[in-house]
């Protein structure tokens, strides 16, 4: 990343110079940020129902041999997968987020404006709820709902789907605008026939899919991550690369173009890159709400920037942040209940969001 | 003479395709056609016309932001439709009339977006780059703002910023829709003179669209004045107003362009003819009062039924004026129209 490069000029022609702004990263809070994200991954291994002393999931992690040999297998087993997932998928809905706020110039545009979790819901209605389909669902809800990979594999047609008719759409539609009014419909759309699911559905059903939208990062198995981690990476990749098209849009589609950006070519992969996370996610963890509207938020507040070169590195780190403490909270530890994740985010993250916003309008109005 | 950077060659501009679509069945929108209109380096130019004539739709497309209906817009000599998008930016950037909100940027930062067509994918400023955002923003003196955030900046601070962004594109052409729109009188001379400066010292061509009859014609090289009938008169100004042209273009809004003094009158006199008297400053004054209250001054000296005379003896200035025989005195130019227009009301 850019620090400066400007400190010849600043040398050769005096102190006068100095007066100039820097640009690019603020690498002293961005290792803050990654010292931060490295002690919740590790809480997130060793707390939890049993918990586990850090000398030992170090050593775990090591490949070495723990003093009590399940210690090993609740590490690598469950936790650890568990918080990679909440690592990835936070990062994801977070950059997923920043993009969509900055294409909609909206600041309440979260990764799921397109209709993408709509989309995902639908396929896991559909599967869960459709009398026909589901003959095993009664099976679904009492033996781990998120692990079942049908349920994975209809969120993932899902939110395909719905991003397939995003992009064609897209392709037609002048004004970002008329797309944003154009999810939100999808989004309607999908509610309805899945709300006429629900209807007709019996009880147990409903509730395995009401599980399913609490939201969870504990279902993905280490197969299932060979698909969800390089999906994400791809996702993040492709998105930092769109970091300089997102800077030009920040001045609006207009000025965009005239600084020679190609506005339609640019927000076709800001769409396909922010839709393959939220999409990746949703599927593999269910609608998680909240981090993609929030952590883009609290990170221009910490960087006090919109720079997408400063923010696209420093919202994945909070966004992972963010994800692991939620789910850290979520289990409760020392108890054996786990709360919904979806609940104890917003429960935490909804008041800290609101007192960001007046503070900022204190500060000025 | 300088050779023109931008020249347009039978332009049509307007709205829709040429061709009819599925999407638009009503086929093209004309707004004006066979313009053949010309920038040259160094000069500013004023786009001025009534309200909803097209001056925002020829400044979109020469600036290749909505394609022509027919003919073409050329940059020392290249159509702009065969630039690619980048090489077009660094020939050619804009100031928009929308006011934009860019979330948390300083000046700085939001000059250095300039940059966007030079910059490497990551959008990276060399020390070249760096030093062009700099200049622009000293350029338009705006080198105390760099590390406020734009959205603290005033109306005035703010478009000097985007003027200082769009000279950071480093382009020969400069193309401003209504710039001095959300200004107060001293911000829009201020920015006029710069803008004026500015075209001057870089040998860039400046298009600028505005309101401002009277500033336009007072700081421009060439107006350009786009009629409702759509078409576009260049010229100097004075040429414009010496031809008629001038008047022509904006006949009829409910106000008159008075060519010996170069203004717009608000409305064509109802009362009069006053015969005025008096010397030096409180005698113009008084002049400018009697036309902004409707009354027709008296040219010739044979005497009229109205007659004022201002005073100027002792303390300071005092008002007679003399009405069918009648004399009054005044002792503010407020108390004068009052007083005559009482008189003219009543009668």
């Amino acid at each position: 990343m850019e620090t400066t490069r400007g400190t010849s000029i600043t040398a050769a022609t005096g102190a006068t110079e100095q007066a100039w702004p820097r640009l690019g990263l603020r690498v002293v809070v961005l290792a803050g940020l990654l010292a931060g994200l490295i002690t919740v991954f590790l809480l997130s291994l060793m707390l939890g129902s049993v918990r586990i002393p850090l000398a030992e999931v170090l050593r775990i992690l090591l490949g070495g041999q723990p003093e009590r040999a399940t210690w090993a297998t609740i590490v690598l087993n469950f936790r650890l997968p568990r918080a990679l997932t909440a690592t990835l998928a936070g990062a994801a809905l977070a950059v997923s987020g920043l993009q969509m706020q900055t294409l909609f110039r909206n600041p309440l545009a979260d990764p799921f404006v397109l209709g993408i979790s709509s989309g995902a819901s639908l396929g896991v209605a559909l599967v869960v709820l459709s009398v026909g389909i589901a003959a095993s669902a009664p099976l679904l809800a009492v033996a781990g709902l998120l692990s079942n990979i049908s349920l994975v594999l209809a969120a993932c047609l899902g939110s395909a789907a719905v991003l397939l008719l995003v992009l064609l759409l897209a392709r037609h539609v002048q004004s970002s605008v008329s797309l944003l009014i154009l999810g939100i419909m999808i989004g309607y759309l999908t509610g309805a026939i899945v709300s006429l699911l629900l209807y007709f559905s019996i009880v147990e059903r409903i509730q395995a899919y009401l599980m399913w939208t609490f939201g969870s990062f504990g279902g993905v198995t280490w197969s299932q991550m060979h698909v969800l981690a390089p999906t994400i990476l791809i996702g993040l990749g492709l998105a930092f690369t769109l970091s300089k098209s997102l800077n030009a849009l920040l001045l609006g589609e207009a000025y965009a173009h005239s600084m020679g950006l190609p506005v339609r070519v640019a927000r076709f992969w800001i769409i396909v890159s922010a839709s393959m996370l939220a999409g990746a996610v949703t599927a593999f963890c269910g609608p998680i709400a909240f981090l993609g509207i929030a952590v883009p938020h609290f990170c221009r507040n910490l960087f006090a920037t919109s720079d997408h070169r400063v923010l696209m590195p420093a919202v994945m780190v909070m966004g992972a942040i963010c994800a692991i403490s939620a789910d850290l909270i979520a289990q409760m530890p020392g108890r054996d209940t786990v709360l919904p994740l979806n609940a104890v985010m917003a429960l935490i993250g909804a008041p800290v969001v609101l007192w960001i916003i007046l503070r900022r309008a204190r500060l000025y109005r | 003479m300088d050779e023109p950077v931008l020249t347009t060659h039978n332009l049509s501009i307007g709205y829709g395709s040429p061709q009819r679509t599925h999407y638009d069945r009503a086929g093209p929108r004309l707004i004006a056609t066979a313009l053949n209109v010309c920038l040259r380096a160094g000069e500013l130019v004023c786009l001025l016309g009534p309200n909803g004539v097209g001056k925002s739709t020829l400044m979109r497309t020469l600036a290749g932001m909505q394609p022509a209906l027919a003919g073409e817009v050329r940059l020392a000599g290249t159509p702009i439709s065969a630039l690619r998008p980048h090489d077009l930016a660094r020939r050619l950037s804009v100031v928009l009339t929308e006011r934009v909100e860019v979330g948390q940027l300083s000046a700085y930062a939001l000059v250095a977006l300039g940059r966007h067509p030079y910059t490497d994918w990551l959008g990276r400023l060399t020390p070249d780059d760096e030093t062009v955002v700099r200049r622009a923003i000293e350029a338009v003196g705006a080198v105390a703002l760099a590390h406020r955030p734009v959205h603290e900046l005033s109306d005035g601070e703010r478009q000097r910023i985007m003027i200082a962004r769009a000279l950071a594109q480093d382009p020969v052409v400069l193309l401003l829709d209504e710039p001095t729109a959300f200004l107060d009188l001293p911000r829009r001379v201020e920015l006029m003179h710069l803008l004026r400066h500015l075209a001057r010292s870089s040998r860039q061509a400046l298009l600028l669209s505005t309101h401002d009859l009277d500033l336009a014609l007072r700081c421009a090289d060439v107006l350009w004045l786009m009629t409702p009938d759509g078409t576009l008169l260049a010229g100097a100004p004075e040429d414009l107003v010496l031809n008629g042209a001038f008047a022509a273009a904006f006949r009829g809004e409910g106000v008159t362009f008075d060519v010996a003094s170069g203004t717009f009158r608000l409305n064509a006199p109802t009362h009069g003819p006053v015969q005025l008297r008096g010397t030096g400053l409180p005698m113009q004054w008084t002049a400018r009062a009697l036309e902004r209250a409707g009354f027709a001054l008296a040219t010739g000296p044979e005497p009229t039924q109205m007659r004022v005379t201002v005073l100027s003896d002792g303390d300071g200035p005092r008002w007679q004026s003399q009405i069918a025989g009648a004399t009054y005195m005044h002792t503010s130019v407020y108390e004068l129209i009052t007083w005559l227009r009482g008189i003219v009301d009543g009668a």
